[in-house]
């Protein structure tokens, strides 16, 4: 049989991914999936974090390649612990995005990554922003990435509600990471969701026996 | 600065396409990128299907009927190249109005989806139609099958196609159970395909919906302002 499939344009290990950041009164969830794979072919890591934390109260999520997500996240977590030092105060959520938003635009020729971006800050509360791969930055109160993403818009545009609870939106985030991954043959594994308020930061792990079940399942 | 264009990523988000600067129906094909979803209950079929027909950035049709009939009880769903899915329907409908006649009887559903599969396998490097064969007969009741590009046939109690269906998986697995009854099959159908339509820049326009059971077909059509809403964000 002949085998027929999307021609992955990402080289080397790519994040083919589903990537979730959603705001709630009072704080914000991001999520995600847990595969790296290389060209939809060969599943090289069933369970890596893509949720990485780039200060205290602000984190992000990373699609495309993988090699060039990680290296602008060292340069960005870099570039903010300074700032940080110089205005002797946390960072603000839009700075770390606008950090990320610049590496990724100065260099597009080059990178094959984009970024969402959730946390925390005193000024404004919980945010969302999107540094897409050409170098866009926008915010928004829900976002969806990654190659997944696609196929949860419809749930996302119909389920998502401002003001949701912590609980509602942690069910949110999970099901429509979980959807996405039932499929988008390059994300699986497990679903990693950080919930990020005003008191703190926790991580929740859904493994693959607690995910929500669909009807042909 | 050639060089470097070729090596840009080609995922980029951009406010406007680069045809923009030029109309490009004059040389792109009538497609209809579409948004089709049918779904089976206990006694018949729904059927549902956007109405926006392009030509490249073109909307040639904004009213288009994708839902043809094939027979009495038996209606299809077309999305791809509009010329390869009408010609096809035409082709299937006389197949089976002949097969009908011979028969004397109402033929089955599971016929049609064979009729569309034998044309659309056998000329599949030509062809690009994706299509939906739903209906109701008297064996096995309402039936949905799917005949995606390439001339697969498989039966699904609820299916999606055309380019705006990928951003309905999610929504259409998460809402779909077996068991539903006609009002919510319709309503489900109505809140996907607005949802698919809101997405997809090749779907839009009005939504036609069509019931099919044993007692006939009844169609319906939802304007602008009745379309399903949903929060804004």
């Amino acid at each position: 049989m002949e085998k027929h499939y999307t021609e992955s344009k990402v080289k080397g290990v790519s994040t083919g991914t589903t990537i979730l950041a959603a705001i709630f009164d009072g704080g914000v969830v991001i999520g995600s999936d847990s595969r790296a794979s290389i060209g939809g072919e060969y599943v090289s890591s069933k369970t890596i974090n893509k949720v990485v934390q780039v200060h205290d109260k602000i984190f992000c999520c990373m699609a495309g390649s993988l090699a060039d997500a990680q290296a602008v996240i060292k340069t960005a977590k870099f570039q903010l612990s300074f700032h940080c030092v110089q205005m002797e105060s946390p960072p603000l959520v839009i700075a770390a995005a606008s950090v990320l938003k610049e590496l990724c635009y100065k260099h597009k020729d080059e990178l094959q990554a984009g970024f969402i971006t959730a946390g925390w800050d005193k000024k404004k509360g919980p945010q969302v922003y999107v540094a897409s791969l050409g170098g866009m930055l926008i915010s928004q109160s829900v976002t969806i990435g990654g190659s997944g993403s696609t196929y949860i818009y419809g749930y996302v545009d119909a389920k998502y509600k401002p003001d949701m609870t912590r609980e509602e939106c942690q069910q949110f985030a999970t099901n429509a990471i979980a959807l996405a991954m039932g499929r988008d043959n390059v994300s699986g594994g497990v679903v990693h969701l950080v919930v990020i308020t005003e008191k703190g930061v926790e991580h929740v792990v859904v493994p693959g026996d607690k995910l929500p079940r669909f009807h042909d399942e | 600065m050639a060089a470097t264009a070729s090596m840009m990523p080609i995922f980029q988000q951009q406010i406007s396409s680069k045809n923009d600067l030029v109309p490009n129906w004059t040389s792109e094909e009538v497609s209809t990128g579409t948004t089709i979803m049918a779904v089976e209950y206990d006694g018949g079929v729904v059927i549902g299907a956007d109405s926006r027909t392009t030509t490249g950035a073109y909307i040639a049709n904004r009213v288009t009927d994708k839902l043809t009939r094939i027979h009495d009880r038996i209606y299809c769903c077309r999305s791809g190249s509009a010329a390869d899915t009408q010609a096809i329907a035409e082709v299937v409908s006389y197949q089976l109005g002949f097969h009908s006649i011979e028969l004397d009887e109402r033929p089955l559903v599971e016929t049609a989806a064979n009729l569309f599969r034998a044309s659309c396998y056998r000329y599949r490097e030509e062809l690009m139609a994706g299509i939906l064969v739903a209906g109701w007969d008297r064996r096995k009741g309402g039936q949905v099958y799917c005949v995606p590009i390439g001339g697969m046939l498989v039966r699904q109690p609820v299916a999606v196609g055309g380019s705006g269906s990928s951003y309905i998986y999610g929504y259409m697995d998460s809402n779909y159970k077996p068991g539903l009854d006609k009002n919510q099959c319709l309503e489900l159908t109505a809140s996907a395909l607005a949802l698919a339509m809101e997405r997809d820049g090749s779907s839009g326009g009005v939504i036609r919906l069509a019931s099919i059971s044993e007692d006939g077909v009844e169609r319906r059509v939802l304007l602008g302002d009745q379309l399903p809403r949903f929060s804004t964000h």
